[in-house]
């Protein structure tokens, strides 16, 4: 194999598993924004939706694109009743508390996709067949590419979504200040529902695209979350862009790091690049200087 | 009145009599049923649940019943050393069973040691029957065991060149290390050594470097479902050169799992997937038959490799109950001279120097064939 | 008043030596080791985390660190415990100071990030240095621990060990806490930059609490090696640094006591559960959720407003 076609191979694969990282990122980006809160069921949105779509397809024998939207609409209400349950109830919690909430819901997500599902790992057939695709050397599975597309669709939605619509802006109103986003009459505790509701189906969505690549289980969630916590972080937290950046290029440094230094310490290469990047621009890529000093614990 | 009270007495004393004449024999399990080994930890503990309904329902052991305690380890260490402390300490039991995984085993030797409780565990790791352990043995085949048979297979189809992946568990590790150690005496060497976590999502990278050597086999080593992946992405990247897996791969769910990508593998492993084809004149050929089809009916599920080994645990165990009762000390001494002992991984024959009691012949060399697991030819 | 702030930990003191006369069973004693060891880590985490304000998702690497070192030390060259001991403060310590210096410029979730960055780095080190830690497999053998002669060989020695260590730990916490540094610490939390304009060397005192706490969960690491005689990368992977983190929130932050609360709680409610094989894991985390619910301030809160309810109704009563 030439150096070439290597090096495109280390490319298309760090660019297959960025997409998913930087999806569960721009989920985190999206709870963080509304609430301040890092989301450590983040993950478990990502399990639910291959866990559900897999149940939906395989068990259900419903056909490919009708499971794919019950699936996130499945999710999205999950998230949403999670919201509902375990933070809205809350008057004036602390980050801290809110955060360790999460943490708790996901062992309960975890604990329940274990008892519906059981311990075992499922698959999913590939959406348009498993031929790989071959450029200059390199191959790359018609699935990756549904995923790099199902991440740009998410991008271009929200890209609409923030920019053009109504409650979209009165989310980002709500992410720079929520107390002056109510005073003109933004329903922030609405803004919260909205945004756990829609990390959840981006989460949904990462997930079910990528089951057919990987294969999902319970606990596949907690690893998925923490490389996308990393990812909204690096980009520079509530920095939508820079968490989709962040999520490509940890990604392509894993490949990278693995093909041509080691496998064995790919992971210590992709955080040892994310360590170096904080200690440069202590707010991430794209966060400007007030992002890290909001939202204290 | 009188006479009521005096029956009543009698019933009781009856009763009482009874009951301590069958004083249950107390066996304690300890698996990862949950956790990160779950996969491997539930059909052990499924298997150990329905033999010992099983021997219950024949009777017990010599009038006992058996009691087995199943306790969950979550494959995590500290949690392991609680539950056998309690094992020992509060259940008092005569022998104990598993644990899952090599860690959790290493951390639970210098308990049973000390306490003095023969303990079989069903991790695969050398290290822990090398060195022998006095009350410590193991039902799973040995990594050195299945390396050899891989190795033996390689310089037959005349393949000198390996290419080594192992995940980094203990598991993978263990096998990664024997691969090394045995490659120079078949004359094979190792072009390529990486390494993958077992949660990790894609192993193209690695296979790429491997791609770009002039590896004329690949040796993968792992326990967990990561393993189906390495397949599907060999697949995908065009690579032809044939592939092994470990005796790990004893889960006709991985095979599934990996579709036609694991069409061809060859894997060292006990002969209970391929007991089909087995000659009738075999002599493991009826546990195999019984323990799968009872085990396939009861959980509506296929049996793995892994429930094997908690099989002939409790088995050895049964066995030296029903010969020298619950004496821990004699339950030891009877399986450490325990010869030719049928059992689902192998005929065990145990000494004071092996405490593994199986050799490479425990070993068949399976393939998947039209996405069925066959003897390789 | 020197009595009335000590009585807490005196009675708890007199507690902890009388128990296991009554429990001489090994898998309590096992149990209560284990609070003990995760309370040493959880004091030293809730300084950094109640008082100073300052996140860490990383410290599994220090209890890693502390862990290995007199492991490897013990087990492989046989060093006596004690020079192994002090060799495994010292390589904490420092490793703790770089990191520190580094990382503590950093705030709020970034911090949490870079701290989370270095314990998986431990992590994935210990795992790949095969030849010298074992990797993945472990390190097994590691000796009892032996001071002066005396070998805390038995599950009954262990537990005054542990529970004596951090009863010093505790008292040195509390003197920390009531002295200048302790209230220059909780000026920290509050508002960096006020304790910045009062003259407090915020990043020095920050790097100092960071290398002390880090210290704590050193040793915490150091007994948890020689109790079970075996480690492996595994026992300190991000979970237990979270595990850590939820203990002294569902304890109650800033708050001593809460700590060893939640370290007790954490470790009991599996036992307890067990029982409930498959449903342990979504019962256990709807006891966490609602705990943490319910109770924002930790378990520790919840009694003292339950305590000054119960006072305030005494009080009203004695009023009427």
């Amino acid at each position: 194999m030439s150096l070439l076609s290597q090096v495109i191979q280390f490319l298309f694969t760090g660019i297959t598993i960025g997409s998913i990282y930087a999806m569960v990122g721009l989920g985190f980006t999206i709870i963080y924004n509304a609430t301040g809160i890092i989301n450590f069921a983040q993950g478990e949105f990502v399990m639910l939706g291959g866990m559900v779509m897999v149940w939906l397809t395989a068990v259900l024998h419903l056909p490919l694109p009708v499971g794919f939207v019950l699936s996130v609409l499945i999710v999205t209400v999950i998230g949403a009743a999670f919201e509902r349950v375990a933070i809205y109830p809350l008057k004036k919690p602390k980050v801290l508390i809110l955060i360790i909430i999460t943490l708790a819901g996901s062992i309960v997500f975890k604990g329940a996709a274990m008892l519906l599902w059981g311990k075992q790992t499922y698959g999913l057939p590939h959406f348009s067949g498993e031929a790989p695709i071959v450029i200059l050397g390199a191959t790359i599975l018609p699935q990756a590419l549904w995923i790099i597309g199902i991440l740009i669709a998410v991008v271009a939605l929200l890209a609409f979504f923030f920019n053009f619509t109504m409650l979209g802006k009165a989310m980002r109103a709500c992410s720079i200040n929520p107390v002056a986003a109510s005073l003109v009459g933004i329903n922030v505790k609405r803004i919260v529902l909205l945004s756990f509701a829609m990390s959840a189906g981006i989460g949904a969505a990462a997930g079910i695209a990528f089951t057919p690549i990987v294969l999902m289980e319970f606990d596949r969630g907690a690893l998925l979350g923490l490389k996308g916590f990393c990812a909204a972080v690096l980009g520079g937290l509530g920095n939508g862009t820079g968490a989709v950046i962040a999520g490509l290029l940890i990604g392509v440094i894993e490949s990278f790091g693995a093909g041509f230094i080691s496998s064995e310490y790919k992971d210590a290469i992709a955080l040892g690049v994310l360590l170096i990047v904080l200690l440069v621009r202590p707010s991430g890529i794209m966060g400007g200087r007030e992002a890290s000093k909001l939202k204290e614990f | 009145m009188k006479k009521i009270v005096f029956a009543a007495s009698l019933c009781l004393l009856l009763c009482s009599s009874i009951v301590r004449a069958a004083e249950p024999y107390k066996v304690g399990a300890v698996f990862a049923v949950t956790g990160p080994a779950a996969l491997l930890g539930e059909p052990e503990r499924n298997t150990v649940m329905m033999l010992a309904e099983q021997i219950n329902a024949a009777g017990g052991i010599n009038g006992h019943p058996l009691e087995v305690i199943i306790e969950d380890t979550e494959g995590d260490e500290a949690k392991t050393v609680l539950k056998v402390k309690k094992l020992i300490s509060s259940d008092k039991v005569a022998a104990i069973i598993g644990p899952t995984r090599s860690g959790t085993t290493m951390a639970a030797i210098p308990l049973v040691e000390k306490a003095q409780i023969p303990m079989i565990s069903c991790a695969a790791a050398e290290d822990i029957v090398k060195p022998v352990k006095k009350w410590v043995f193991k039902t799973p085949q040995s990594d050195a065991d299945a390396v050899r048979r891989i190795y033996e297979k390689m310089k037959e189809m005349k393949l000198t060149k390996a290419a080594v992946m192992s995940g980094t568990t203990g598991f993978g590790t263990a096998g990664r290390d024997q691969l090394k150690k045995l490659a120079p005496e078949y004359g094979i060497t190792i072009v390529a050594d990486e390494t993958y976590g077992p949660k990790d999502t894609d192993m193209t990278a690695q296979l790429t470097k491997i791609k770009g050597t002039d590896a004329q086999a690949i040796i993968n080593w792992e326990i967990v479902p990561a393993q189906t992946t390495v397949m599907k992405n060999k697949k995908q990247l065009g690579i032809t050169i044939p592939l092994f897996q470990s005796h790990g791969f004893g889960n006709i769910k991985y095979a599934q799992d990996a579709g036609d990508a694991a069409e061809s593998v060859l894997f060292p492993c006990g002969l209970l997937f391929a007991v089909d084809t087995l000659p009738d004149s075999n002599l493991q050929k009826p546990v195999l038959a019984a323990y799968r089809k009872a085990y396939e009916e009861k959980f509506k599920t296929d049996v793995s490799a892994f429930g094997g080994y908690a099989w002939d645990a409790l088995s050895l165990v049964v066995e030296a109950l029903r010969a020298v009762g619950p004496d821990s000390v004699k339950i030891r001494d009877y399986i450490e001279q325990k010869k030719n002992f049928v059992g689902v991984s192998g005929i065990f024959s145990y000494s004071a120097e092996d405490h593994c009691g199986l050799n490479k012949m425990s070993f068949a060399m399976l393939t998947i064939k039209d996405g069925k697991i066959v003897v390789a030819k | 008043m020197a009595i009335k702030r000590h009585l807490p930990l005196m009675l708890f003191g007199c507690a902890a030596a009388v128990l296991p006369l009554g429990l001489k069973d090994p898998y309590y004693l096992g149990i209560l080791v284990f609070i003990g060891i995760f309370s040493i880590a959880t004091m030293g985490l809730n300084l950094l985390m109640g008082y100073a304000g300052q996140i860490s998702l990383g410290h599994a690497a220090f209890y890693a660190l502390g862990a290995y070192a007199t492991g490897l030390l013990t087990a492989k060259y046989n060093v006596h415990f004690l020079p192994a001991l002090i060799a495994a403060i010292i390589v904490t310590a420092a490793i703790a100071y770089v990191i520190g210096i580094a990382c503590l410029r950093l705030k709020g979730h970034y911090l949490a990030v870079a701290t989370l960055a270095v314990g998986e780095i431990v992590f994935i080190c210990l795992n790949a240095a095969v030849g010298f830690t074992g990797g993945p497999s472990g390190l097994a053998g590691i000796p009892s621990i032996e001071i002066g002669g005396f070998s805390f060989d038995s599950d009954f020695k262990f537990y005054y060990l542990v529970w004596a260590v951090f009863i010093l730990l505790f008292i040195l916490t509390a003197n920390i806490i009531n002295s200048r540094s302790g209230r220059a610490l909780r000026c920290l939390h509050s508002s960096e930059i006020a304790a910045a304009a009062m003259g407090i060397n915020v990043t020095k005192l920050k790097v100092q609490v960071f290398v002390l706490s880090a210290v704590y969960a050193a040793l915490a690491g150091v007994l948890y090696g020689h109790s079970v005689t075996f480690i492996s990368p595994q026992s300190s992977d991000l979970m237990f640094s979270v595990k850590l983190l939820t203990m002294i929130v569902v304890g109650g932050m800033g708050n001593l006591w809460g700590g060893v609360l939640g370290a007790a709680l954490l470790t009991l409610l599996p036992e307890m559960l067990s029982a409930f094989h498959d449903y342990e894991l979504i019962i256990y985390g709807s006891i966490l959720l609602v705990i943490v619910m319910f109770l924002p301030d930790g378990l520790m809160g919840g009694f003292e407003a339950l305590g000054n309810k119960i006072i305030r109704k005494v009080r009203a009563r004695g009023r009427g």
